[in-house]
């Protein structure tokens, strides 16, 4: 939450400033769409460690970062890339290999405990779970969540229906909510003081950003400070709760961003080929992240497929792409 | 006429759909089998999708729900917020069938889609619930497809991620659940269904060419085999319709 008319910055500064070591992180977006991830490179690139991620379904971004080596926990949902990766890869080696510390909720658990947040309630209620292992079985400790100040002291409670049979409900889910320290969303356009305009579905970005203490936006086009105004109806995230407004066109690539372009199916099917192997994915790394001194670079080195996946203005998709 | 196992498990799920119904997907073979009932039998049918797109047209198939593909021509593209509680309140919930796929399934129904061993330090790990859950707890009536081995029809799902009928008979009252539970399973080789009474799952058909003895063999528990027949198999129209209409470039069918 920021008040003012100017708030674009570079990539650099948003995430030094927003982003530190150990910071509670939402990404929004979802699985192979608009994940932030020219946010989620610099974040590499700058060896951020310890990272406490949320997220409901989230595949590219969890899994670099994941990967590269920045979290030390993550609450999810669902980790994956549909097709081209129906488990991530490297969260699972990370999962395996017991180096990094999870929980499991459903994608309507964690949207509602982003909606709690962004509501100022501790917890809301859900139907979502009851008999199962969700609720049954903790990824954190008591001892884990009484260290940090940050996590609820449980993970989900099931509480009787307080109004007696109304609403035919025995009882409900209690989902605790999440104030992350920052969320990353990408977004097809925002103006300088952050007000921001998806194109297509919003997933959870709006309960992502309402949720928490600052919000990082890249977008595809900065427009001007009055350009958003005339329709506010079309508007999702108001400029009063964003942080930094940061222009980096393709910054959801290789995830899809709707009517600007598409996931890169090609790109993402080399990924999974050099996630798979512990040396491809050390050289993956090197060439495609650290040796890249921004976004703008990376894209410019993968300017051959661009054109394959511009988005059609008929269906906001690259009609007839080979997948 | 030839056709694969694939399309024929396609074809199964989508006969169990009813017109007029809405029909939550997720990835992979449950949008192939929603796009084929709603270009086959239920031409009136609704497919949903938990990323917030309603009725959508589906020009092509999507690879994964987040695909932006799920928008094309759709009613209304919101969020998950809106999704999910389009498939629990009463109002709409009742209507709602949600396709569901997982890594291992019991006797009743129970899903595992999250890890294989011990949960915190697995064999195996998964993609998680995603929405899996949320529908499985919410729908009135859920179709499940699975592949048909030995190692994912076990006696106890290393993890419970989405509820089947839990233990049985009147199991999901008694934990409070809304929804009403699983009526298919989907395989390979099959289409189990489940006892009305003790909710446990039986055979229901086997696959032209295959018997009940090969589908018990593919399983840890055993099931009633005496009320099985033999599927049909796909039509000329059926497979017509599925190979060059809903998904012409094999993505999923392989």
């Amino acid at each position: 939450m920021r008040i003012a008319p100017d708030k674009v910055m570079g990539l650099e500064e948003a995430v030094s400033r927003f982003v530190p070591d150990g910071a509670h992180l939402a990404l929004g977006g979802f699985t192979c769409n608009r994940n932030p991830m020219a946010a989620v490179y610099e974040i590499i690139r700058r060896r951020r460690k310890n990272l406490h991620i949320y997220a409901h379904s989230n595949g590219q971004g969890v899994d670099e970062l994941v990967g590269a080596g920045c979290v030390a926990r993550i609450e999810i949902a669902y980790a994956g890339t549909g097709r081209f990766a129906p488990t991530c890869i490297r969260f699972r080696k990370a999962i395996e290999e017991g180096r990094i510390a999870f929980e499991d909720y459903s994608n309507y658990q964690m949207t509602l405990r982003f909606l709690a947040g962004a509501m100022g309630v501790p917890f809301l209620p859900t139907r979502s779970g009851l008999g199962t292992d969700i609720l049954a079985r903790w990824g954190f400790s008591e001892e884990v969540r009484a260290a940090d100040p940050r996590l609820p002291k449980k993970k989900l409670v099931v509480c009787e229906n307080p109004f007696g049979d109304w609403a035919e409900t025995d009882r409900v889910v209690l989902v605790p909510a999440i104030r992350p320290d920052v969320t990353l969303l990408h977004v097809q356009k925002a103006a300088p003081d952050g007000t921001c305009r998806i194109a297509g579905l919003a997933f959870a970005d709006m309960e992502q950003a309402r949720a928490a203490h600052h919000v990082v936006v890249t977008c595809e086009e900065l427009v001007g400070p009055e350009a958003l105004r005339d329709e506010p109806e079309r508007n999702q995230i108001p400029g009063v709760v964003v942080d930094a407004v940061v222009p980096v066109p393709y910054g959801a690539y290789p995830t899809a961003c709707y009517r600007y372009y598409d996931y890169d199916p090609v790109f993402l099917n080399d990924y999974r080929t050099a996630a798979t192997d512990e040396r491809r994915w050390a050289e993956y790394l090197e060439r495609w992240v650290y040796a890249m001194p921004d976004h703008a670079a990376r894209i410019a080195a993968v300017k051959e497929r661009l054109s394959a996946i511009q988005a059609d203005p008929r269906t906001g998709y690259a009609t007839g792409l080979k997948r | 006429m030839e056709y694969t196992r694939r399309e024929l498990m396609t074809l199964a799920a989508a006969r169990k759909i009813r017109d007029g119904e809405i029909v939550f997907c997720g990835t992979g073979i449950s949008m192939l089998a929603a796009m084929a009932a709603k270009h086959i039998y239920a031409p009136n049918s609704v497919i949903i999708f938990e990323t917030g797109a309603v009725d959508s047209r589906l020009e092509e198939i999507p690879l994964a729900v987040g695909d932006p593909r799920v928008m094309y021509g759709a009613s209304s593209c919101t969020g998950l917020a809106d999704a999910f509680a389009l498939m629990q309140n009463p109002t709409t919930g009742c209507h709602v069938v949600g396709i569901l796929g997982a890594a291992q399934i019991d006797r009743y129904g129970n899903l595992n889609s999250t890890a294989i061993g011990e949960y915190l330090r697995p064999k195996v790990r998964f993609s998680g619930s995603g929405g899996a859950c949320d529908v499985a707890s919410f729908v009135d009536r859920t179709i499940l497809f699975m592949q048909h081995e030995r190692r994912k029809f076990v006696n106890r799902v290393d993890y419970l991620t989405s509820p089947g009928w839990l233990d049985g008979k009147d199991g999901r009252r008694r934990a409070g659940l809304p929804g009403v539970g699983p009526e298919a399973v989907i395989t390979d080789l099959a289409v189990m269904a489940f006892d009305p009474e003790s909710r446990e799952m039986f055979l229901e058909a086997w696959y032209p060419g295959g018997s009940p003895q090969e589908v018990l063999a593919h399983m840890e528990f055993a099931v009633d085999v005496s009320r099985a027949r033999e599927l049909e198999p796909p039509s000329a129209r059926e497979l017509k319709i599925l190979r060059e209409v809903v998904d012409p470039q094999r993505l999923i069918l392989g």
